[in-house]
């Protein structure tokens, strides 16, 4: 073979993809996965079911709803996903979650990215800029306060179950003008299971891996985070038997979905917020670390699902939203090292997908209009019939 | 301050090699956007430290802009000059503190979402820049050697999975000294065209050898260092007000003395390996995130003729603070897992060395240490191939480099 004809594909793609810009990109990775889908679990597109919707609008559905955010897990990209070389890191959301999903290829992230930040922006519905390693609440309401504020629902209907690193204040935001107390309770199981392990022989280190973006520091633990004795007061849980459960998981997040489906047991919340992050471990550096935690979130997420269909307060008024807060940096980016880092603001990092399942939801339907990760809250809220006033997302119409 | 007010006395707080270069050229800065020049002083008030081929460049590059017209100065920086920077930016010391400029400025471009627009001004800069300079030719093809695997007996799932599209696989390889024939040919390409920082080995544990043709770089030697860093970091974090924005700031400026290094050592690479710990993400606490990032930032910043990268066994995954307390003098091995690590190692191995002068001559090679497979990516040999000829690894190399 002769040296013009061989001369780096690698570089031929670089460059091909660099003469896109970042919207042509981002239309390509939609389209990957959309052609992916439509071959593996075969997936219909979704413009031809537009103006048919299935989502129950009566006040009696909306009352009855439930909704169930996961957010997957601290950024993967396609290539360990949803193409053809990842999918054997994504069985159980191939396999079982998505035939029964409408699935969004397209979703965008015009904010920063860091997990705190991030996720504080898909749970208020605007762009926050809020010091990513501070453990600060977002300045403007969260869903929590609208869905609670709006629908009038107690404290004991909104929780948020998620890692320690500063997300303790994401329950309420520091808004005025909604003040304290319409927020969502906060779990963060590593800090539970680090108070109720104080002193004990057993070692529980496993699952008490730290933030990974910035190894040494977890900001001071502030807010109305769950307290130790509310294991046993809400959870129905004692200190021993929690310890005990622990002892059988491997991961954070493992910890996490427990926790999570114990409060779906004890408390049935109607907004639940979950957030996954072991697979931040790609921060670290090993491959092979990053790839083990997307195959186990991917397991975690079939668990919570099925969760949902065993648990008859939420069998059949459910719906589910998995999406990641964003991706990760691409190989081709020079300015990142990629799989390790979501630094450089590239397509790759920026776009990301969402899958929607349960009830009101079309199965099997893979929509490719873009959306924006800011567009989350606002279709909540008209899932659930309150007003996401301050969110500057929009609504997703597919989901209406 | 903005750059028009840049006076040549300003750079006295420089290296001389830094400060000589900085002088000269001082008209030129000071007709560039102040969203622009720190980036650049960041580069030249490390001179003195840099590698020949980074030194190069920057000579370059002052060329460049020196010769640039003030409506050339206008066309090439427009984009650069739209951003809009805060006051609290234009107060800081940019000059004497360039990279903790770049920092805060980072922070801004986020936060008022002015990042896409900064790395499209960049992109579009460095472009021109390449189009712009001389390219100078390289005296041999490069060569890129990365050895996995080190400590797997047997291992069932394909390796080589994101390269095999673009080289030659290889089922039928004799492993018999392997890797000293690698190294064998790696010297003797040094000896061929000595080239200062021009030929390296990487070893992600205990160097195989120590040849004074290479540039040595080993994660077993490191340790000293690395001890000191894990040290000096858990000092750092006890002291009140410290965050972690605050350690990435006095982590950036620590100097090879800091952290124990002699003085008697090679000042430039020295330096390059503080930064491994310093800037680099994992190499503190697995061998093989050193392997990789080692390997990226000397190809990156060298660009050298021939590196040759062995990975090694990491230790098993523990509590980040945990790992990073350093306690246990004999960690728990994940040879598996660091294969896995470094089956993408090389994969990205290959990426870098793509990125430099010569990637359409270039050779890259990646062998299981003491195992049959191997894979090719050369101008020589068809892509998306396989091949079961049996042969030794001085035989591929030829292969590879014919």
């Amino acid at each position: 073979m002769g040296q013009s004809s061989h001369s780096g594909t690698f570089e031929a793609k670089s460059k091909e993809m660099r003469d896109l810009n970042p919207r042509e990109i981002a239309w390509r990775l939609a389209r990957t996965r959309r052609e992916f889908l439509r071959d593996a679990a075969g997936m219909a597109a979704g413009t031809a079911f537009m103006g048919a919707s299935p989502f129950v609008h009566a006040a009696t559905a909306k009352k009855k709803r439930k909704v169930i955010v996961i957010t997957f897990g601290g950024g993967a990209r396609d290539q360990e996903t949803f193409a053809p070389e990842g999918q054997i890191n994504i069985p159980h959301m191939l396999g079982d979650l998505i035939p029964q999903s409408s699935f969004f290829t397209q979703v965008t992230n015009h904010g920063i990215l860091g997990h705190y930040v991030a996720t504080a922006s898909l749970a208020t519905g605007v762009y926050e800029t809020l010091n990513n390693f501070s453990a600060v609440p977002p300045d403007h309401p969260t869903v929590f306060e609208y869905f609670r504020k709006d629908l009038g629902r107690p404290v004991s209907d909104a929780w948020v179950v998620a890692p320690s690193n500063g997300f303790n204040r994401i329950g309420e935001s520091g808004c005025r003008s909604y003040g304290p107390g319409f927020g969502a309770r906060v779990i963060l199981p590593k800090h539970l299971l680090s108070a109720a392990a104080s002193g004990s022989k057993a070692d529980y280190s496993h699952l008490l891996h730290d933030n990974y973006e910035t190894p040494l520091y977890a900001p001071q633990i502030g807010g109305g985070e769950f307290e130790l004795q509310q294991l046993d007061q809400i959870l129905k849980l004692s200190v021993n038997d929690f310890m005990e459960h622990a002892k059988t998981l491997s991961s954070p997040d493992e910890l996490s979905v427990f926790i999570a489906k114990r409060l779906m047991r004890q408390e049935s919340p109607s907004l639940l917020w979950l957030t996954l992050h072991d697979i931040d471990v790609a921060h670290s550096g090993a491959f092979s670390l990053y790839v083990d935690a997307i195959r186990r979130t991917d397991r975690l997420c079939a668990e919570l699902w099925k969760a949902v269909q065993e648990e008859p307060e939420y069998m059949g008024d459910t719906t589910l939203l998995i999406l990641p807060d964003f991706g990760r940096d691409a190989d081709q980016d020079s300015g990142g090292n990629g799989f390790q880092h979501h630094r450089t603001g590239d397509p790759a990092s920026r776009t990301t997908w969402m899958m929607a399942l349960g009830a009101g939801v079309r199965p099997g339907v893979v929509y490719d209009s873009p959306v924006q990760s800011i567009d989350l809250v606002p279709s909540i809220g008209a899932m659930m019939g309150f007003s996401a006033a301050q969110s500057q997302g929009r609504l997703i119409r597919e989901l209406l | 301050m903005q750059p028009h007010d840049l006076q040549a006395d300003q750079f006295v707080g420089y290296p001389p090699e830094a400060r000589k270069l900085a002088v000269v050229n001082v008209k030129a800065f000071q007709q560039l956007p102040l969203s622009f020049l720190p980036g650049l002083l960041r580069e030249v008030i490390e001179y003195d430290y840099k590698f020949p081929a980074e030194q190069a460049a920057i000579d370059k590059e002052l060329t460049n802009l020196s010769s640039l017209s003030p409506l050339q100065i206008t066309e090439w920086f427009h984009a650069f000059a739209q951003l809009s920077l805060s006051s609290k930016l234009e107060h800081l010391d940019w000059v004497n503190r360039p990279a903790q400029f770049i920092e805060q400025e980072s922070a801004y471009l986020w936060t008022t979402h002015q990042l896409d627009a900064f790395s499209v001004a960049a992109t579009a800069y460095g472009d021109r820049l390449r189009a712009a300079v001389p390219v100078d030719k390289l005296p041999v093809p490069r060569l890129g050697i990365a050895v996995i695997g080190q400590g797997v007996a047997s291992y069932a799932s394909p390796l080589f999975r994101d390269l095999r599209a673009h080289g030659t696989y290889f089922s039928q390889i004799k492993a018999e000294n392997g890797l000293d024939l690698l190294l064998d040919a790696v010297e003797d390409r040094a000896k061929a065209h000595p080239i200062p920082y021009g030929h390296w080995y990487v070893d992600g544990g205990q160097a195989a050898r120590q040849s004074p043709a290479l540039t040595n770089v080993s994660y077993a030697a490191s340790q000293p260092v690395r001890d000191n860093l894990l040290k000096y970091m858990q000092t750092e974090i006890a002291r009140p007000g410290m965050g972690p924005e605050e350690l990435r700031t006095d982590l950036a400026r620590l100097l090879p003395a800091d952290l124990g290094m002699t003085k008697d050592g090679d000042a430039v690479l020295d330096r390059f390996q503080v930064r491994l710990f310093t800037e680099g993400s994992g190499t503190q606490i697995f061998s093989t995130t050193f392997a990789q990032w080692t390997t990226r930032e000397a190809l990156r910043r060298a660009q050298p003729l021939t590196l040759l990268v062995r990975f090694a066994p990491r230790q098993r995954q523990k509590p980040m603070n945990e790992l990073l307390s350093n306690t246990s003098p004999n960690p728990e091995l994940d040879p598996i897992g660091s294969l896995v690590d470094a089956d993408m190692g090389a994969y990205y191995h290959w990426i870098n060395q793509q990125r430099l002068l010569g990637a359409e001559q270039s050779s890259f090679i990646v062998w299981f240490e003491g195992h049959s497979q191997a894979l090719v990516v050369a101008p020589s040999l068809p892509r998306g191939a396989q091949s079961d000829s049996a042969m030794d690894l001085k035989g591929l190399l030829s292969l590879a480099t014919s």
